[in-house]
């Protein structure tokens, strides 16, 4: 701080000291965008980078520059060898946005039915409260293993119980559903959550109002409920589709990794990069991904014009 | 409630309904759960029983003696325990540096940082796998739970920082101008006036990031190969033989790894539900 000025010149002191908060602020956050350098912007710009080379994942020094060759090549023999010409690709790239699509409508239309019941006045509230909390507490592996021994053709309640024996799980066209149900189960109670916590917030007095006006539930719900909502479902709904894009876990342990990788598009990145040690495909086809979830992000929040804070 | 005297049927019909749809929930939400741990206390002969044989038959602890006598799964309790609690401590003391910072003060930037971190926490993981194992790999982490530390902090840095700030900035400013008078630090402010009242905060941003540190399985899975961490042991439990899947141990191993999850959940309901909607609905 140079505070050597006389007592007249007041707005410098002031500046000073913004100044030095500022300079204190910077201090303070450091360590963190450090970290985040490390551990986010320097790996995305090496998986960048990787994806334009031909390498192995046990070598990464031996890369050969082949520009966009991971993404769209086709040999003399008329072979194409990049992923976009793979058809299982574009195949877990559908798989995906099915799974995203009816898995958030169903979270939300379930959410909101669960967070209306829960925000009513009866006796047990606070116990279907609280068992609200279950699912979501459950870790994503654990409620996959669960529904896949529910879904067992031998022993499972669902698989040899409703379903007759079927392996509901061998067939991906099948599987898709049937995941599609586990991961509506286990994150509905987050989109509860979400809605209960914004119905929460509105004003009583305008559906007092409302029910002066003679106005019924079913009215209040679509005219009132909704539109003040809105703000906290849409962020809700980006977070959720967020998950959905990205999803793995659930895949992964239900039907294995190589199923996983026509189902789920990081699943397809991590097989090319894992599995077959294609370092530079693998990391192409991260690219990918990555930008068609932000091109939904910015789609979102476009569209809706949702306001993070 | 005017119905209750003109139409009492009627009444008397919604209210059974309304209360058959809790029921439906109550089961819906619940039933899975219930089913596995009840699995997890029944031997492996008794899962060729029809349901009700099922529920009615004998309980036993043998899976829980196997899971936890099953080197592969201590090891992993104490590897996620290690990578969990590691994550979460770097993320909080980072987290109430910058949450004080952007908080707090005002600066040229912070708009810039904020969409930063924001969109850090958006990132798909797997845009950065590559990168991070090679990295990992390059620092000699690999299989080790240094590794897994230092690349959960990808998604638990954004997480403690968003939330954290967005309570900074409801603590009342006196607080912190009664400080500066007396001539305090800014670490002072924070550590001596600021972190007592961010206490709650701090339980609870740490517990949902550990919740999310605890349950993570694709970096688990591709930057280790034997310290293997919970997730990733459950997934891949197997039994004697290859075609033996060995449910009850499987069921009783995921109950062993999500009972605390829900005591920790049910004892900080309010506060989780309070630190959800700070991080995800600022509308």
């Amino acid at each position: 701080m140079t505070v050597k000025t006389p007592v007249s010149a007041a707005p410098v002191k002031t500046r000073g000291i913004e100044a030095a908060r500022a300079r204190t602020a910077i201090w303070l956050l450091l360590p963190t965008l450090i970290a985040i350098a490390l551990v986010a912007g320097y790996p995305l710009y090496r998986t960048i980078y990787f994806s334009l080379f031909e390498a192995n994942l046990t070598s990464p020094d031996q890369r050969t520059f082949i520009g966009l060759g991971n993404f769209w090549f086709t040999t003399p023999e008329g072979i194409g060898l990049g992923f976009l010409q793979d058809p299982k690709w574009w195949g877990a790239v559908k798989n995906t946005l099915l799974f995203t699509v009816v898995s958030v409508f169903l979270e939300t239309v379930f959410g909101m039915i669960i967070a209306l019941v829960v925000n009513s006045a009866f006796k047990g509230r606070g116990f279907l409260r609280t068992a609200m909390l279950v699912p979501w507490a459950i870790p994503t592996v654990v409620s996959a293993q669960m529904w896949a021994y529910l879904y067992n053709d031998s022993f499972g309640l669902i698989g040899r119980g409703l379903l007759g024996g079927q392996a509901v799980l061998a067939n991906t066209d099948s599987a898709i559903w049937a995941l599609i149900a586990v991961d509506v189960w286990k994150t509905t109670s987050f989109m509860a959550l979400l809605i209960l916590a914004g119905l929460q917030s509105l004003p009583s007095d305008m559906y007092e109002a409302a029910d002066m006006d003679g106005a019924s539930k079913w009215t209040q719900f679509w005219r009132l409920t909704l539109p003040l909502l809105r703000p906290a479902l849409l962020v809700a709904l980006v977070f959720r589709s967020l998950d959905a894009l990205r999803v793995f876990d659930v895949m992964s342990v239900m039907l294995g990794n190589v199923n996983a990788a026509s189902t789920s598009m990081t699943g397809y990145a991590r097989q090319a990069l894992i599995d077959n040690q294609l370092l530079g495909l693998g990391s192409a086809v991260s690219v990918a991904v990555f930008v068609i979830i932000m091109v939904i992000v910015v789609m979102y929040v476009t569209a809706f014009r949702v306001k993070f804070d | 409630m005017n119905l209750k005297n003109t139409n009492p049927t009627l009444y008397y019909l919604q209210r059974a309904g309304f209360y058959l749809l809790v029921l439906v929930i109550g089961v819906y939400l619940l039933a899975p759960f219930f089913w596995a741990v009840l699995t997890s206390l029944r031997s492996p002969g008794d899962l060729f029983l029809t349901p009700l044989e099922f529920i009615g038959a004998r309980t036993t602890f043998s899976n829980y003696a196997d899971v936890f006598a099953n080197p592969g799964f201590q090891r992993g309790l104490i590897y996620s325990l290690i990578v969990a609690v590691g994550s979460v401590a770097i993320s909080l003391l980072l987290g109430a540096f910058s949450a004080y910072a952007l908080g707090r003060f005002r600066f040229r930037g912070k708009t810039i940082v904020m969409y930063v971190i924001l969109a850090v926490s958006v990132f798909p993981q797997i845009a950065v796998l590559s990168g991070l194992y090679t990295l990992i790999n390059n620092l000699g982490l690999y299989n080790n739970p240094l590794g897994l530390i230092l690349s959960y902090l990808i998604f638990t840095i954004p997480f403690t920082v968003w939330v954290l700030t967005s309570f900074v900035r409801d603590i009342p400013g006196e607080l912190e101008e009664a400080a500066l008078v007396d001539g305090a630090s800014p670490l002072q402010t924070l550590f001596l006036v600021l972190f007592p009242v961010m206490m709650p905060a701090l339980v609870t941003t740490g517990l949902l990031a550990f919740i999310n540190a605890w349950n993570e399985y694709l970096f688990a899975l591709t930057f280790t190969s034997t310290n293997r961490t919970v997730p990733v042991v459950i997934a891949n439990y197997s039994g004697a033989t290859q075609f033996d899947q060995p449910w009850g141990q499987i069921m009783a191993a995921s109950i062993v790894v999500t009972v605390p999850l829900i005591i920790l959940v049910l004892v900080f309901q309010r506060n989780i539900v309070s630190g959800l909607t700070a991080g995800a609905v600022k509308g």
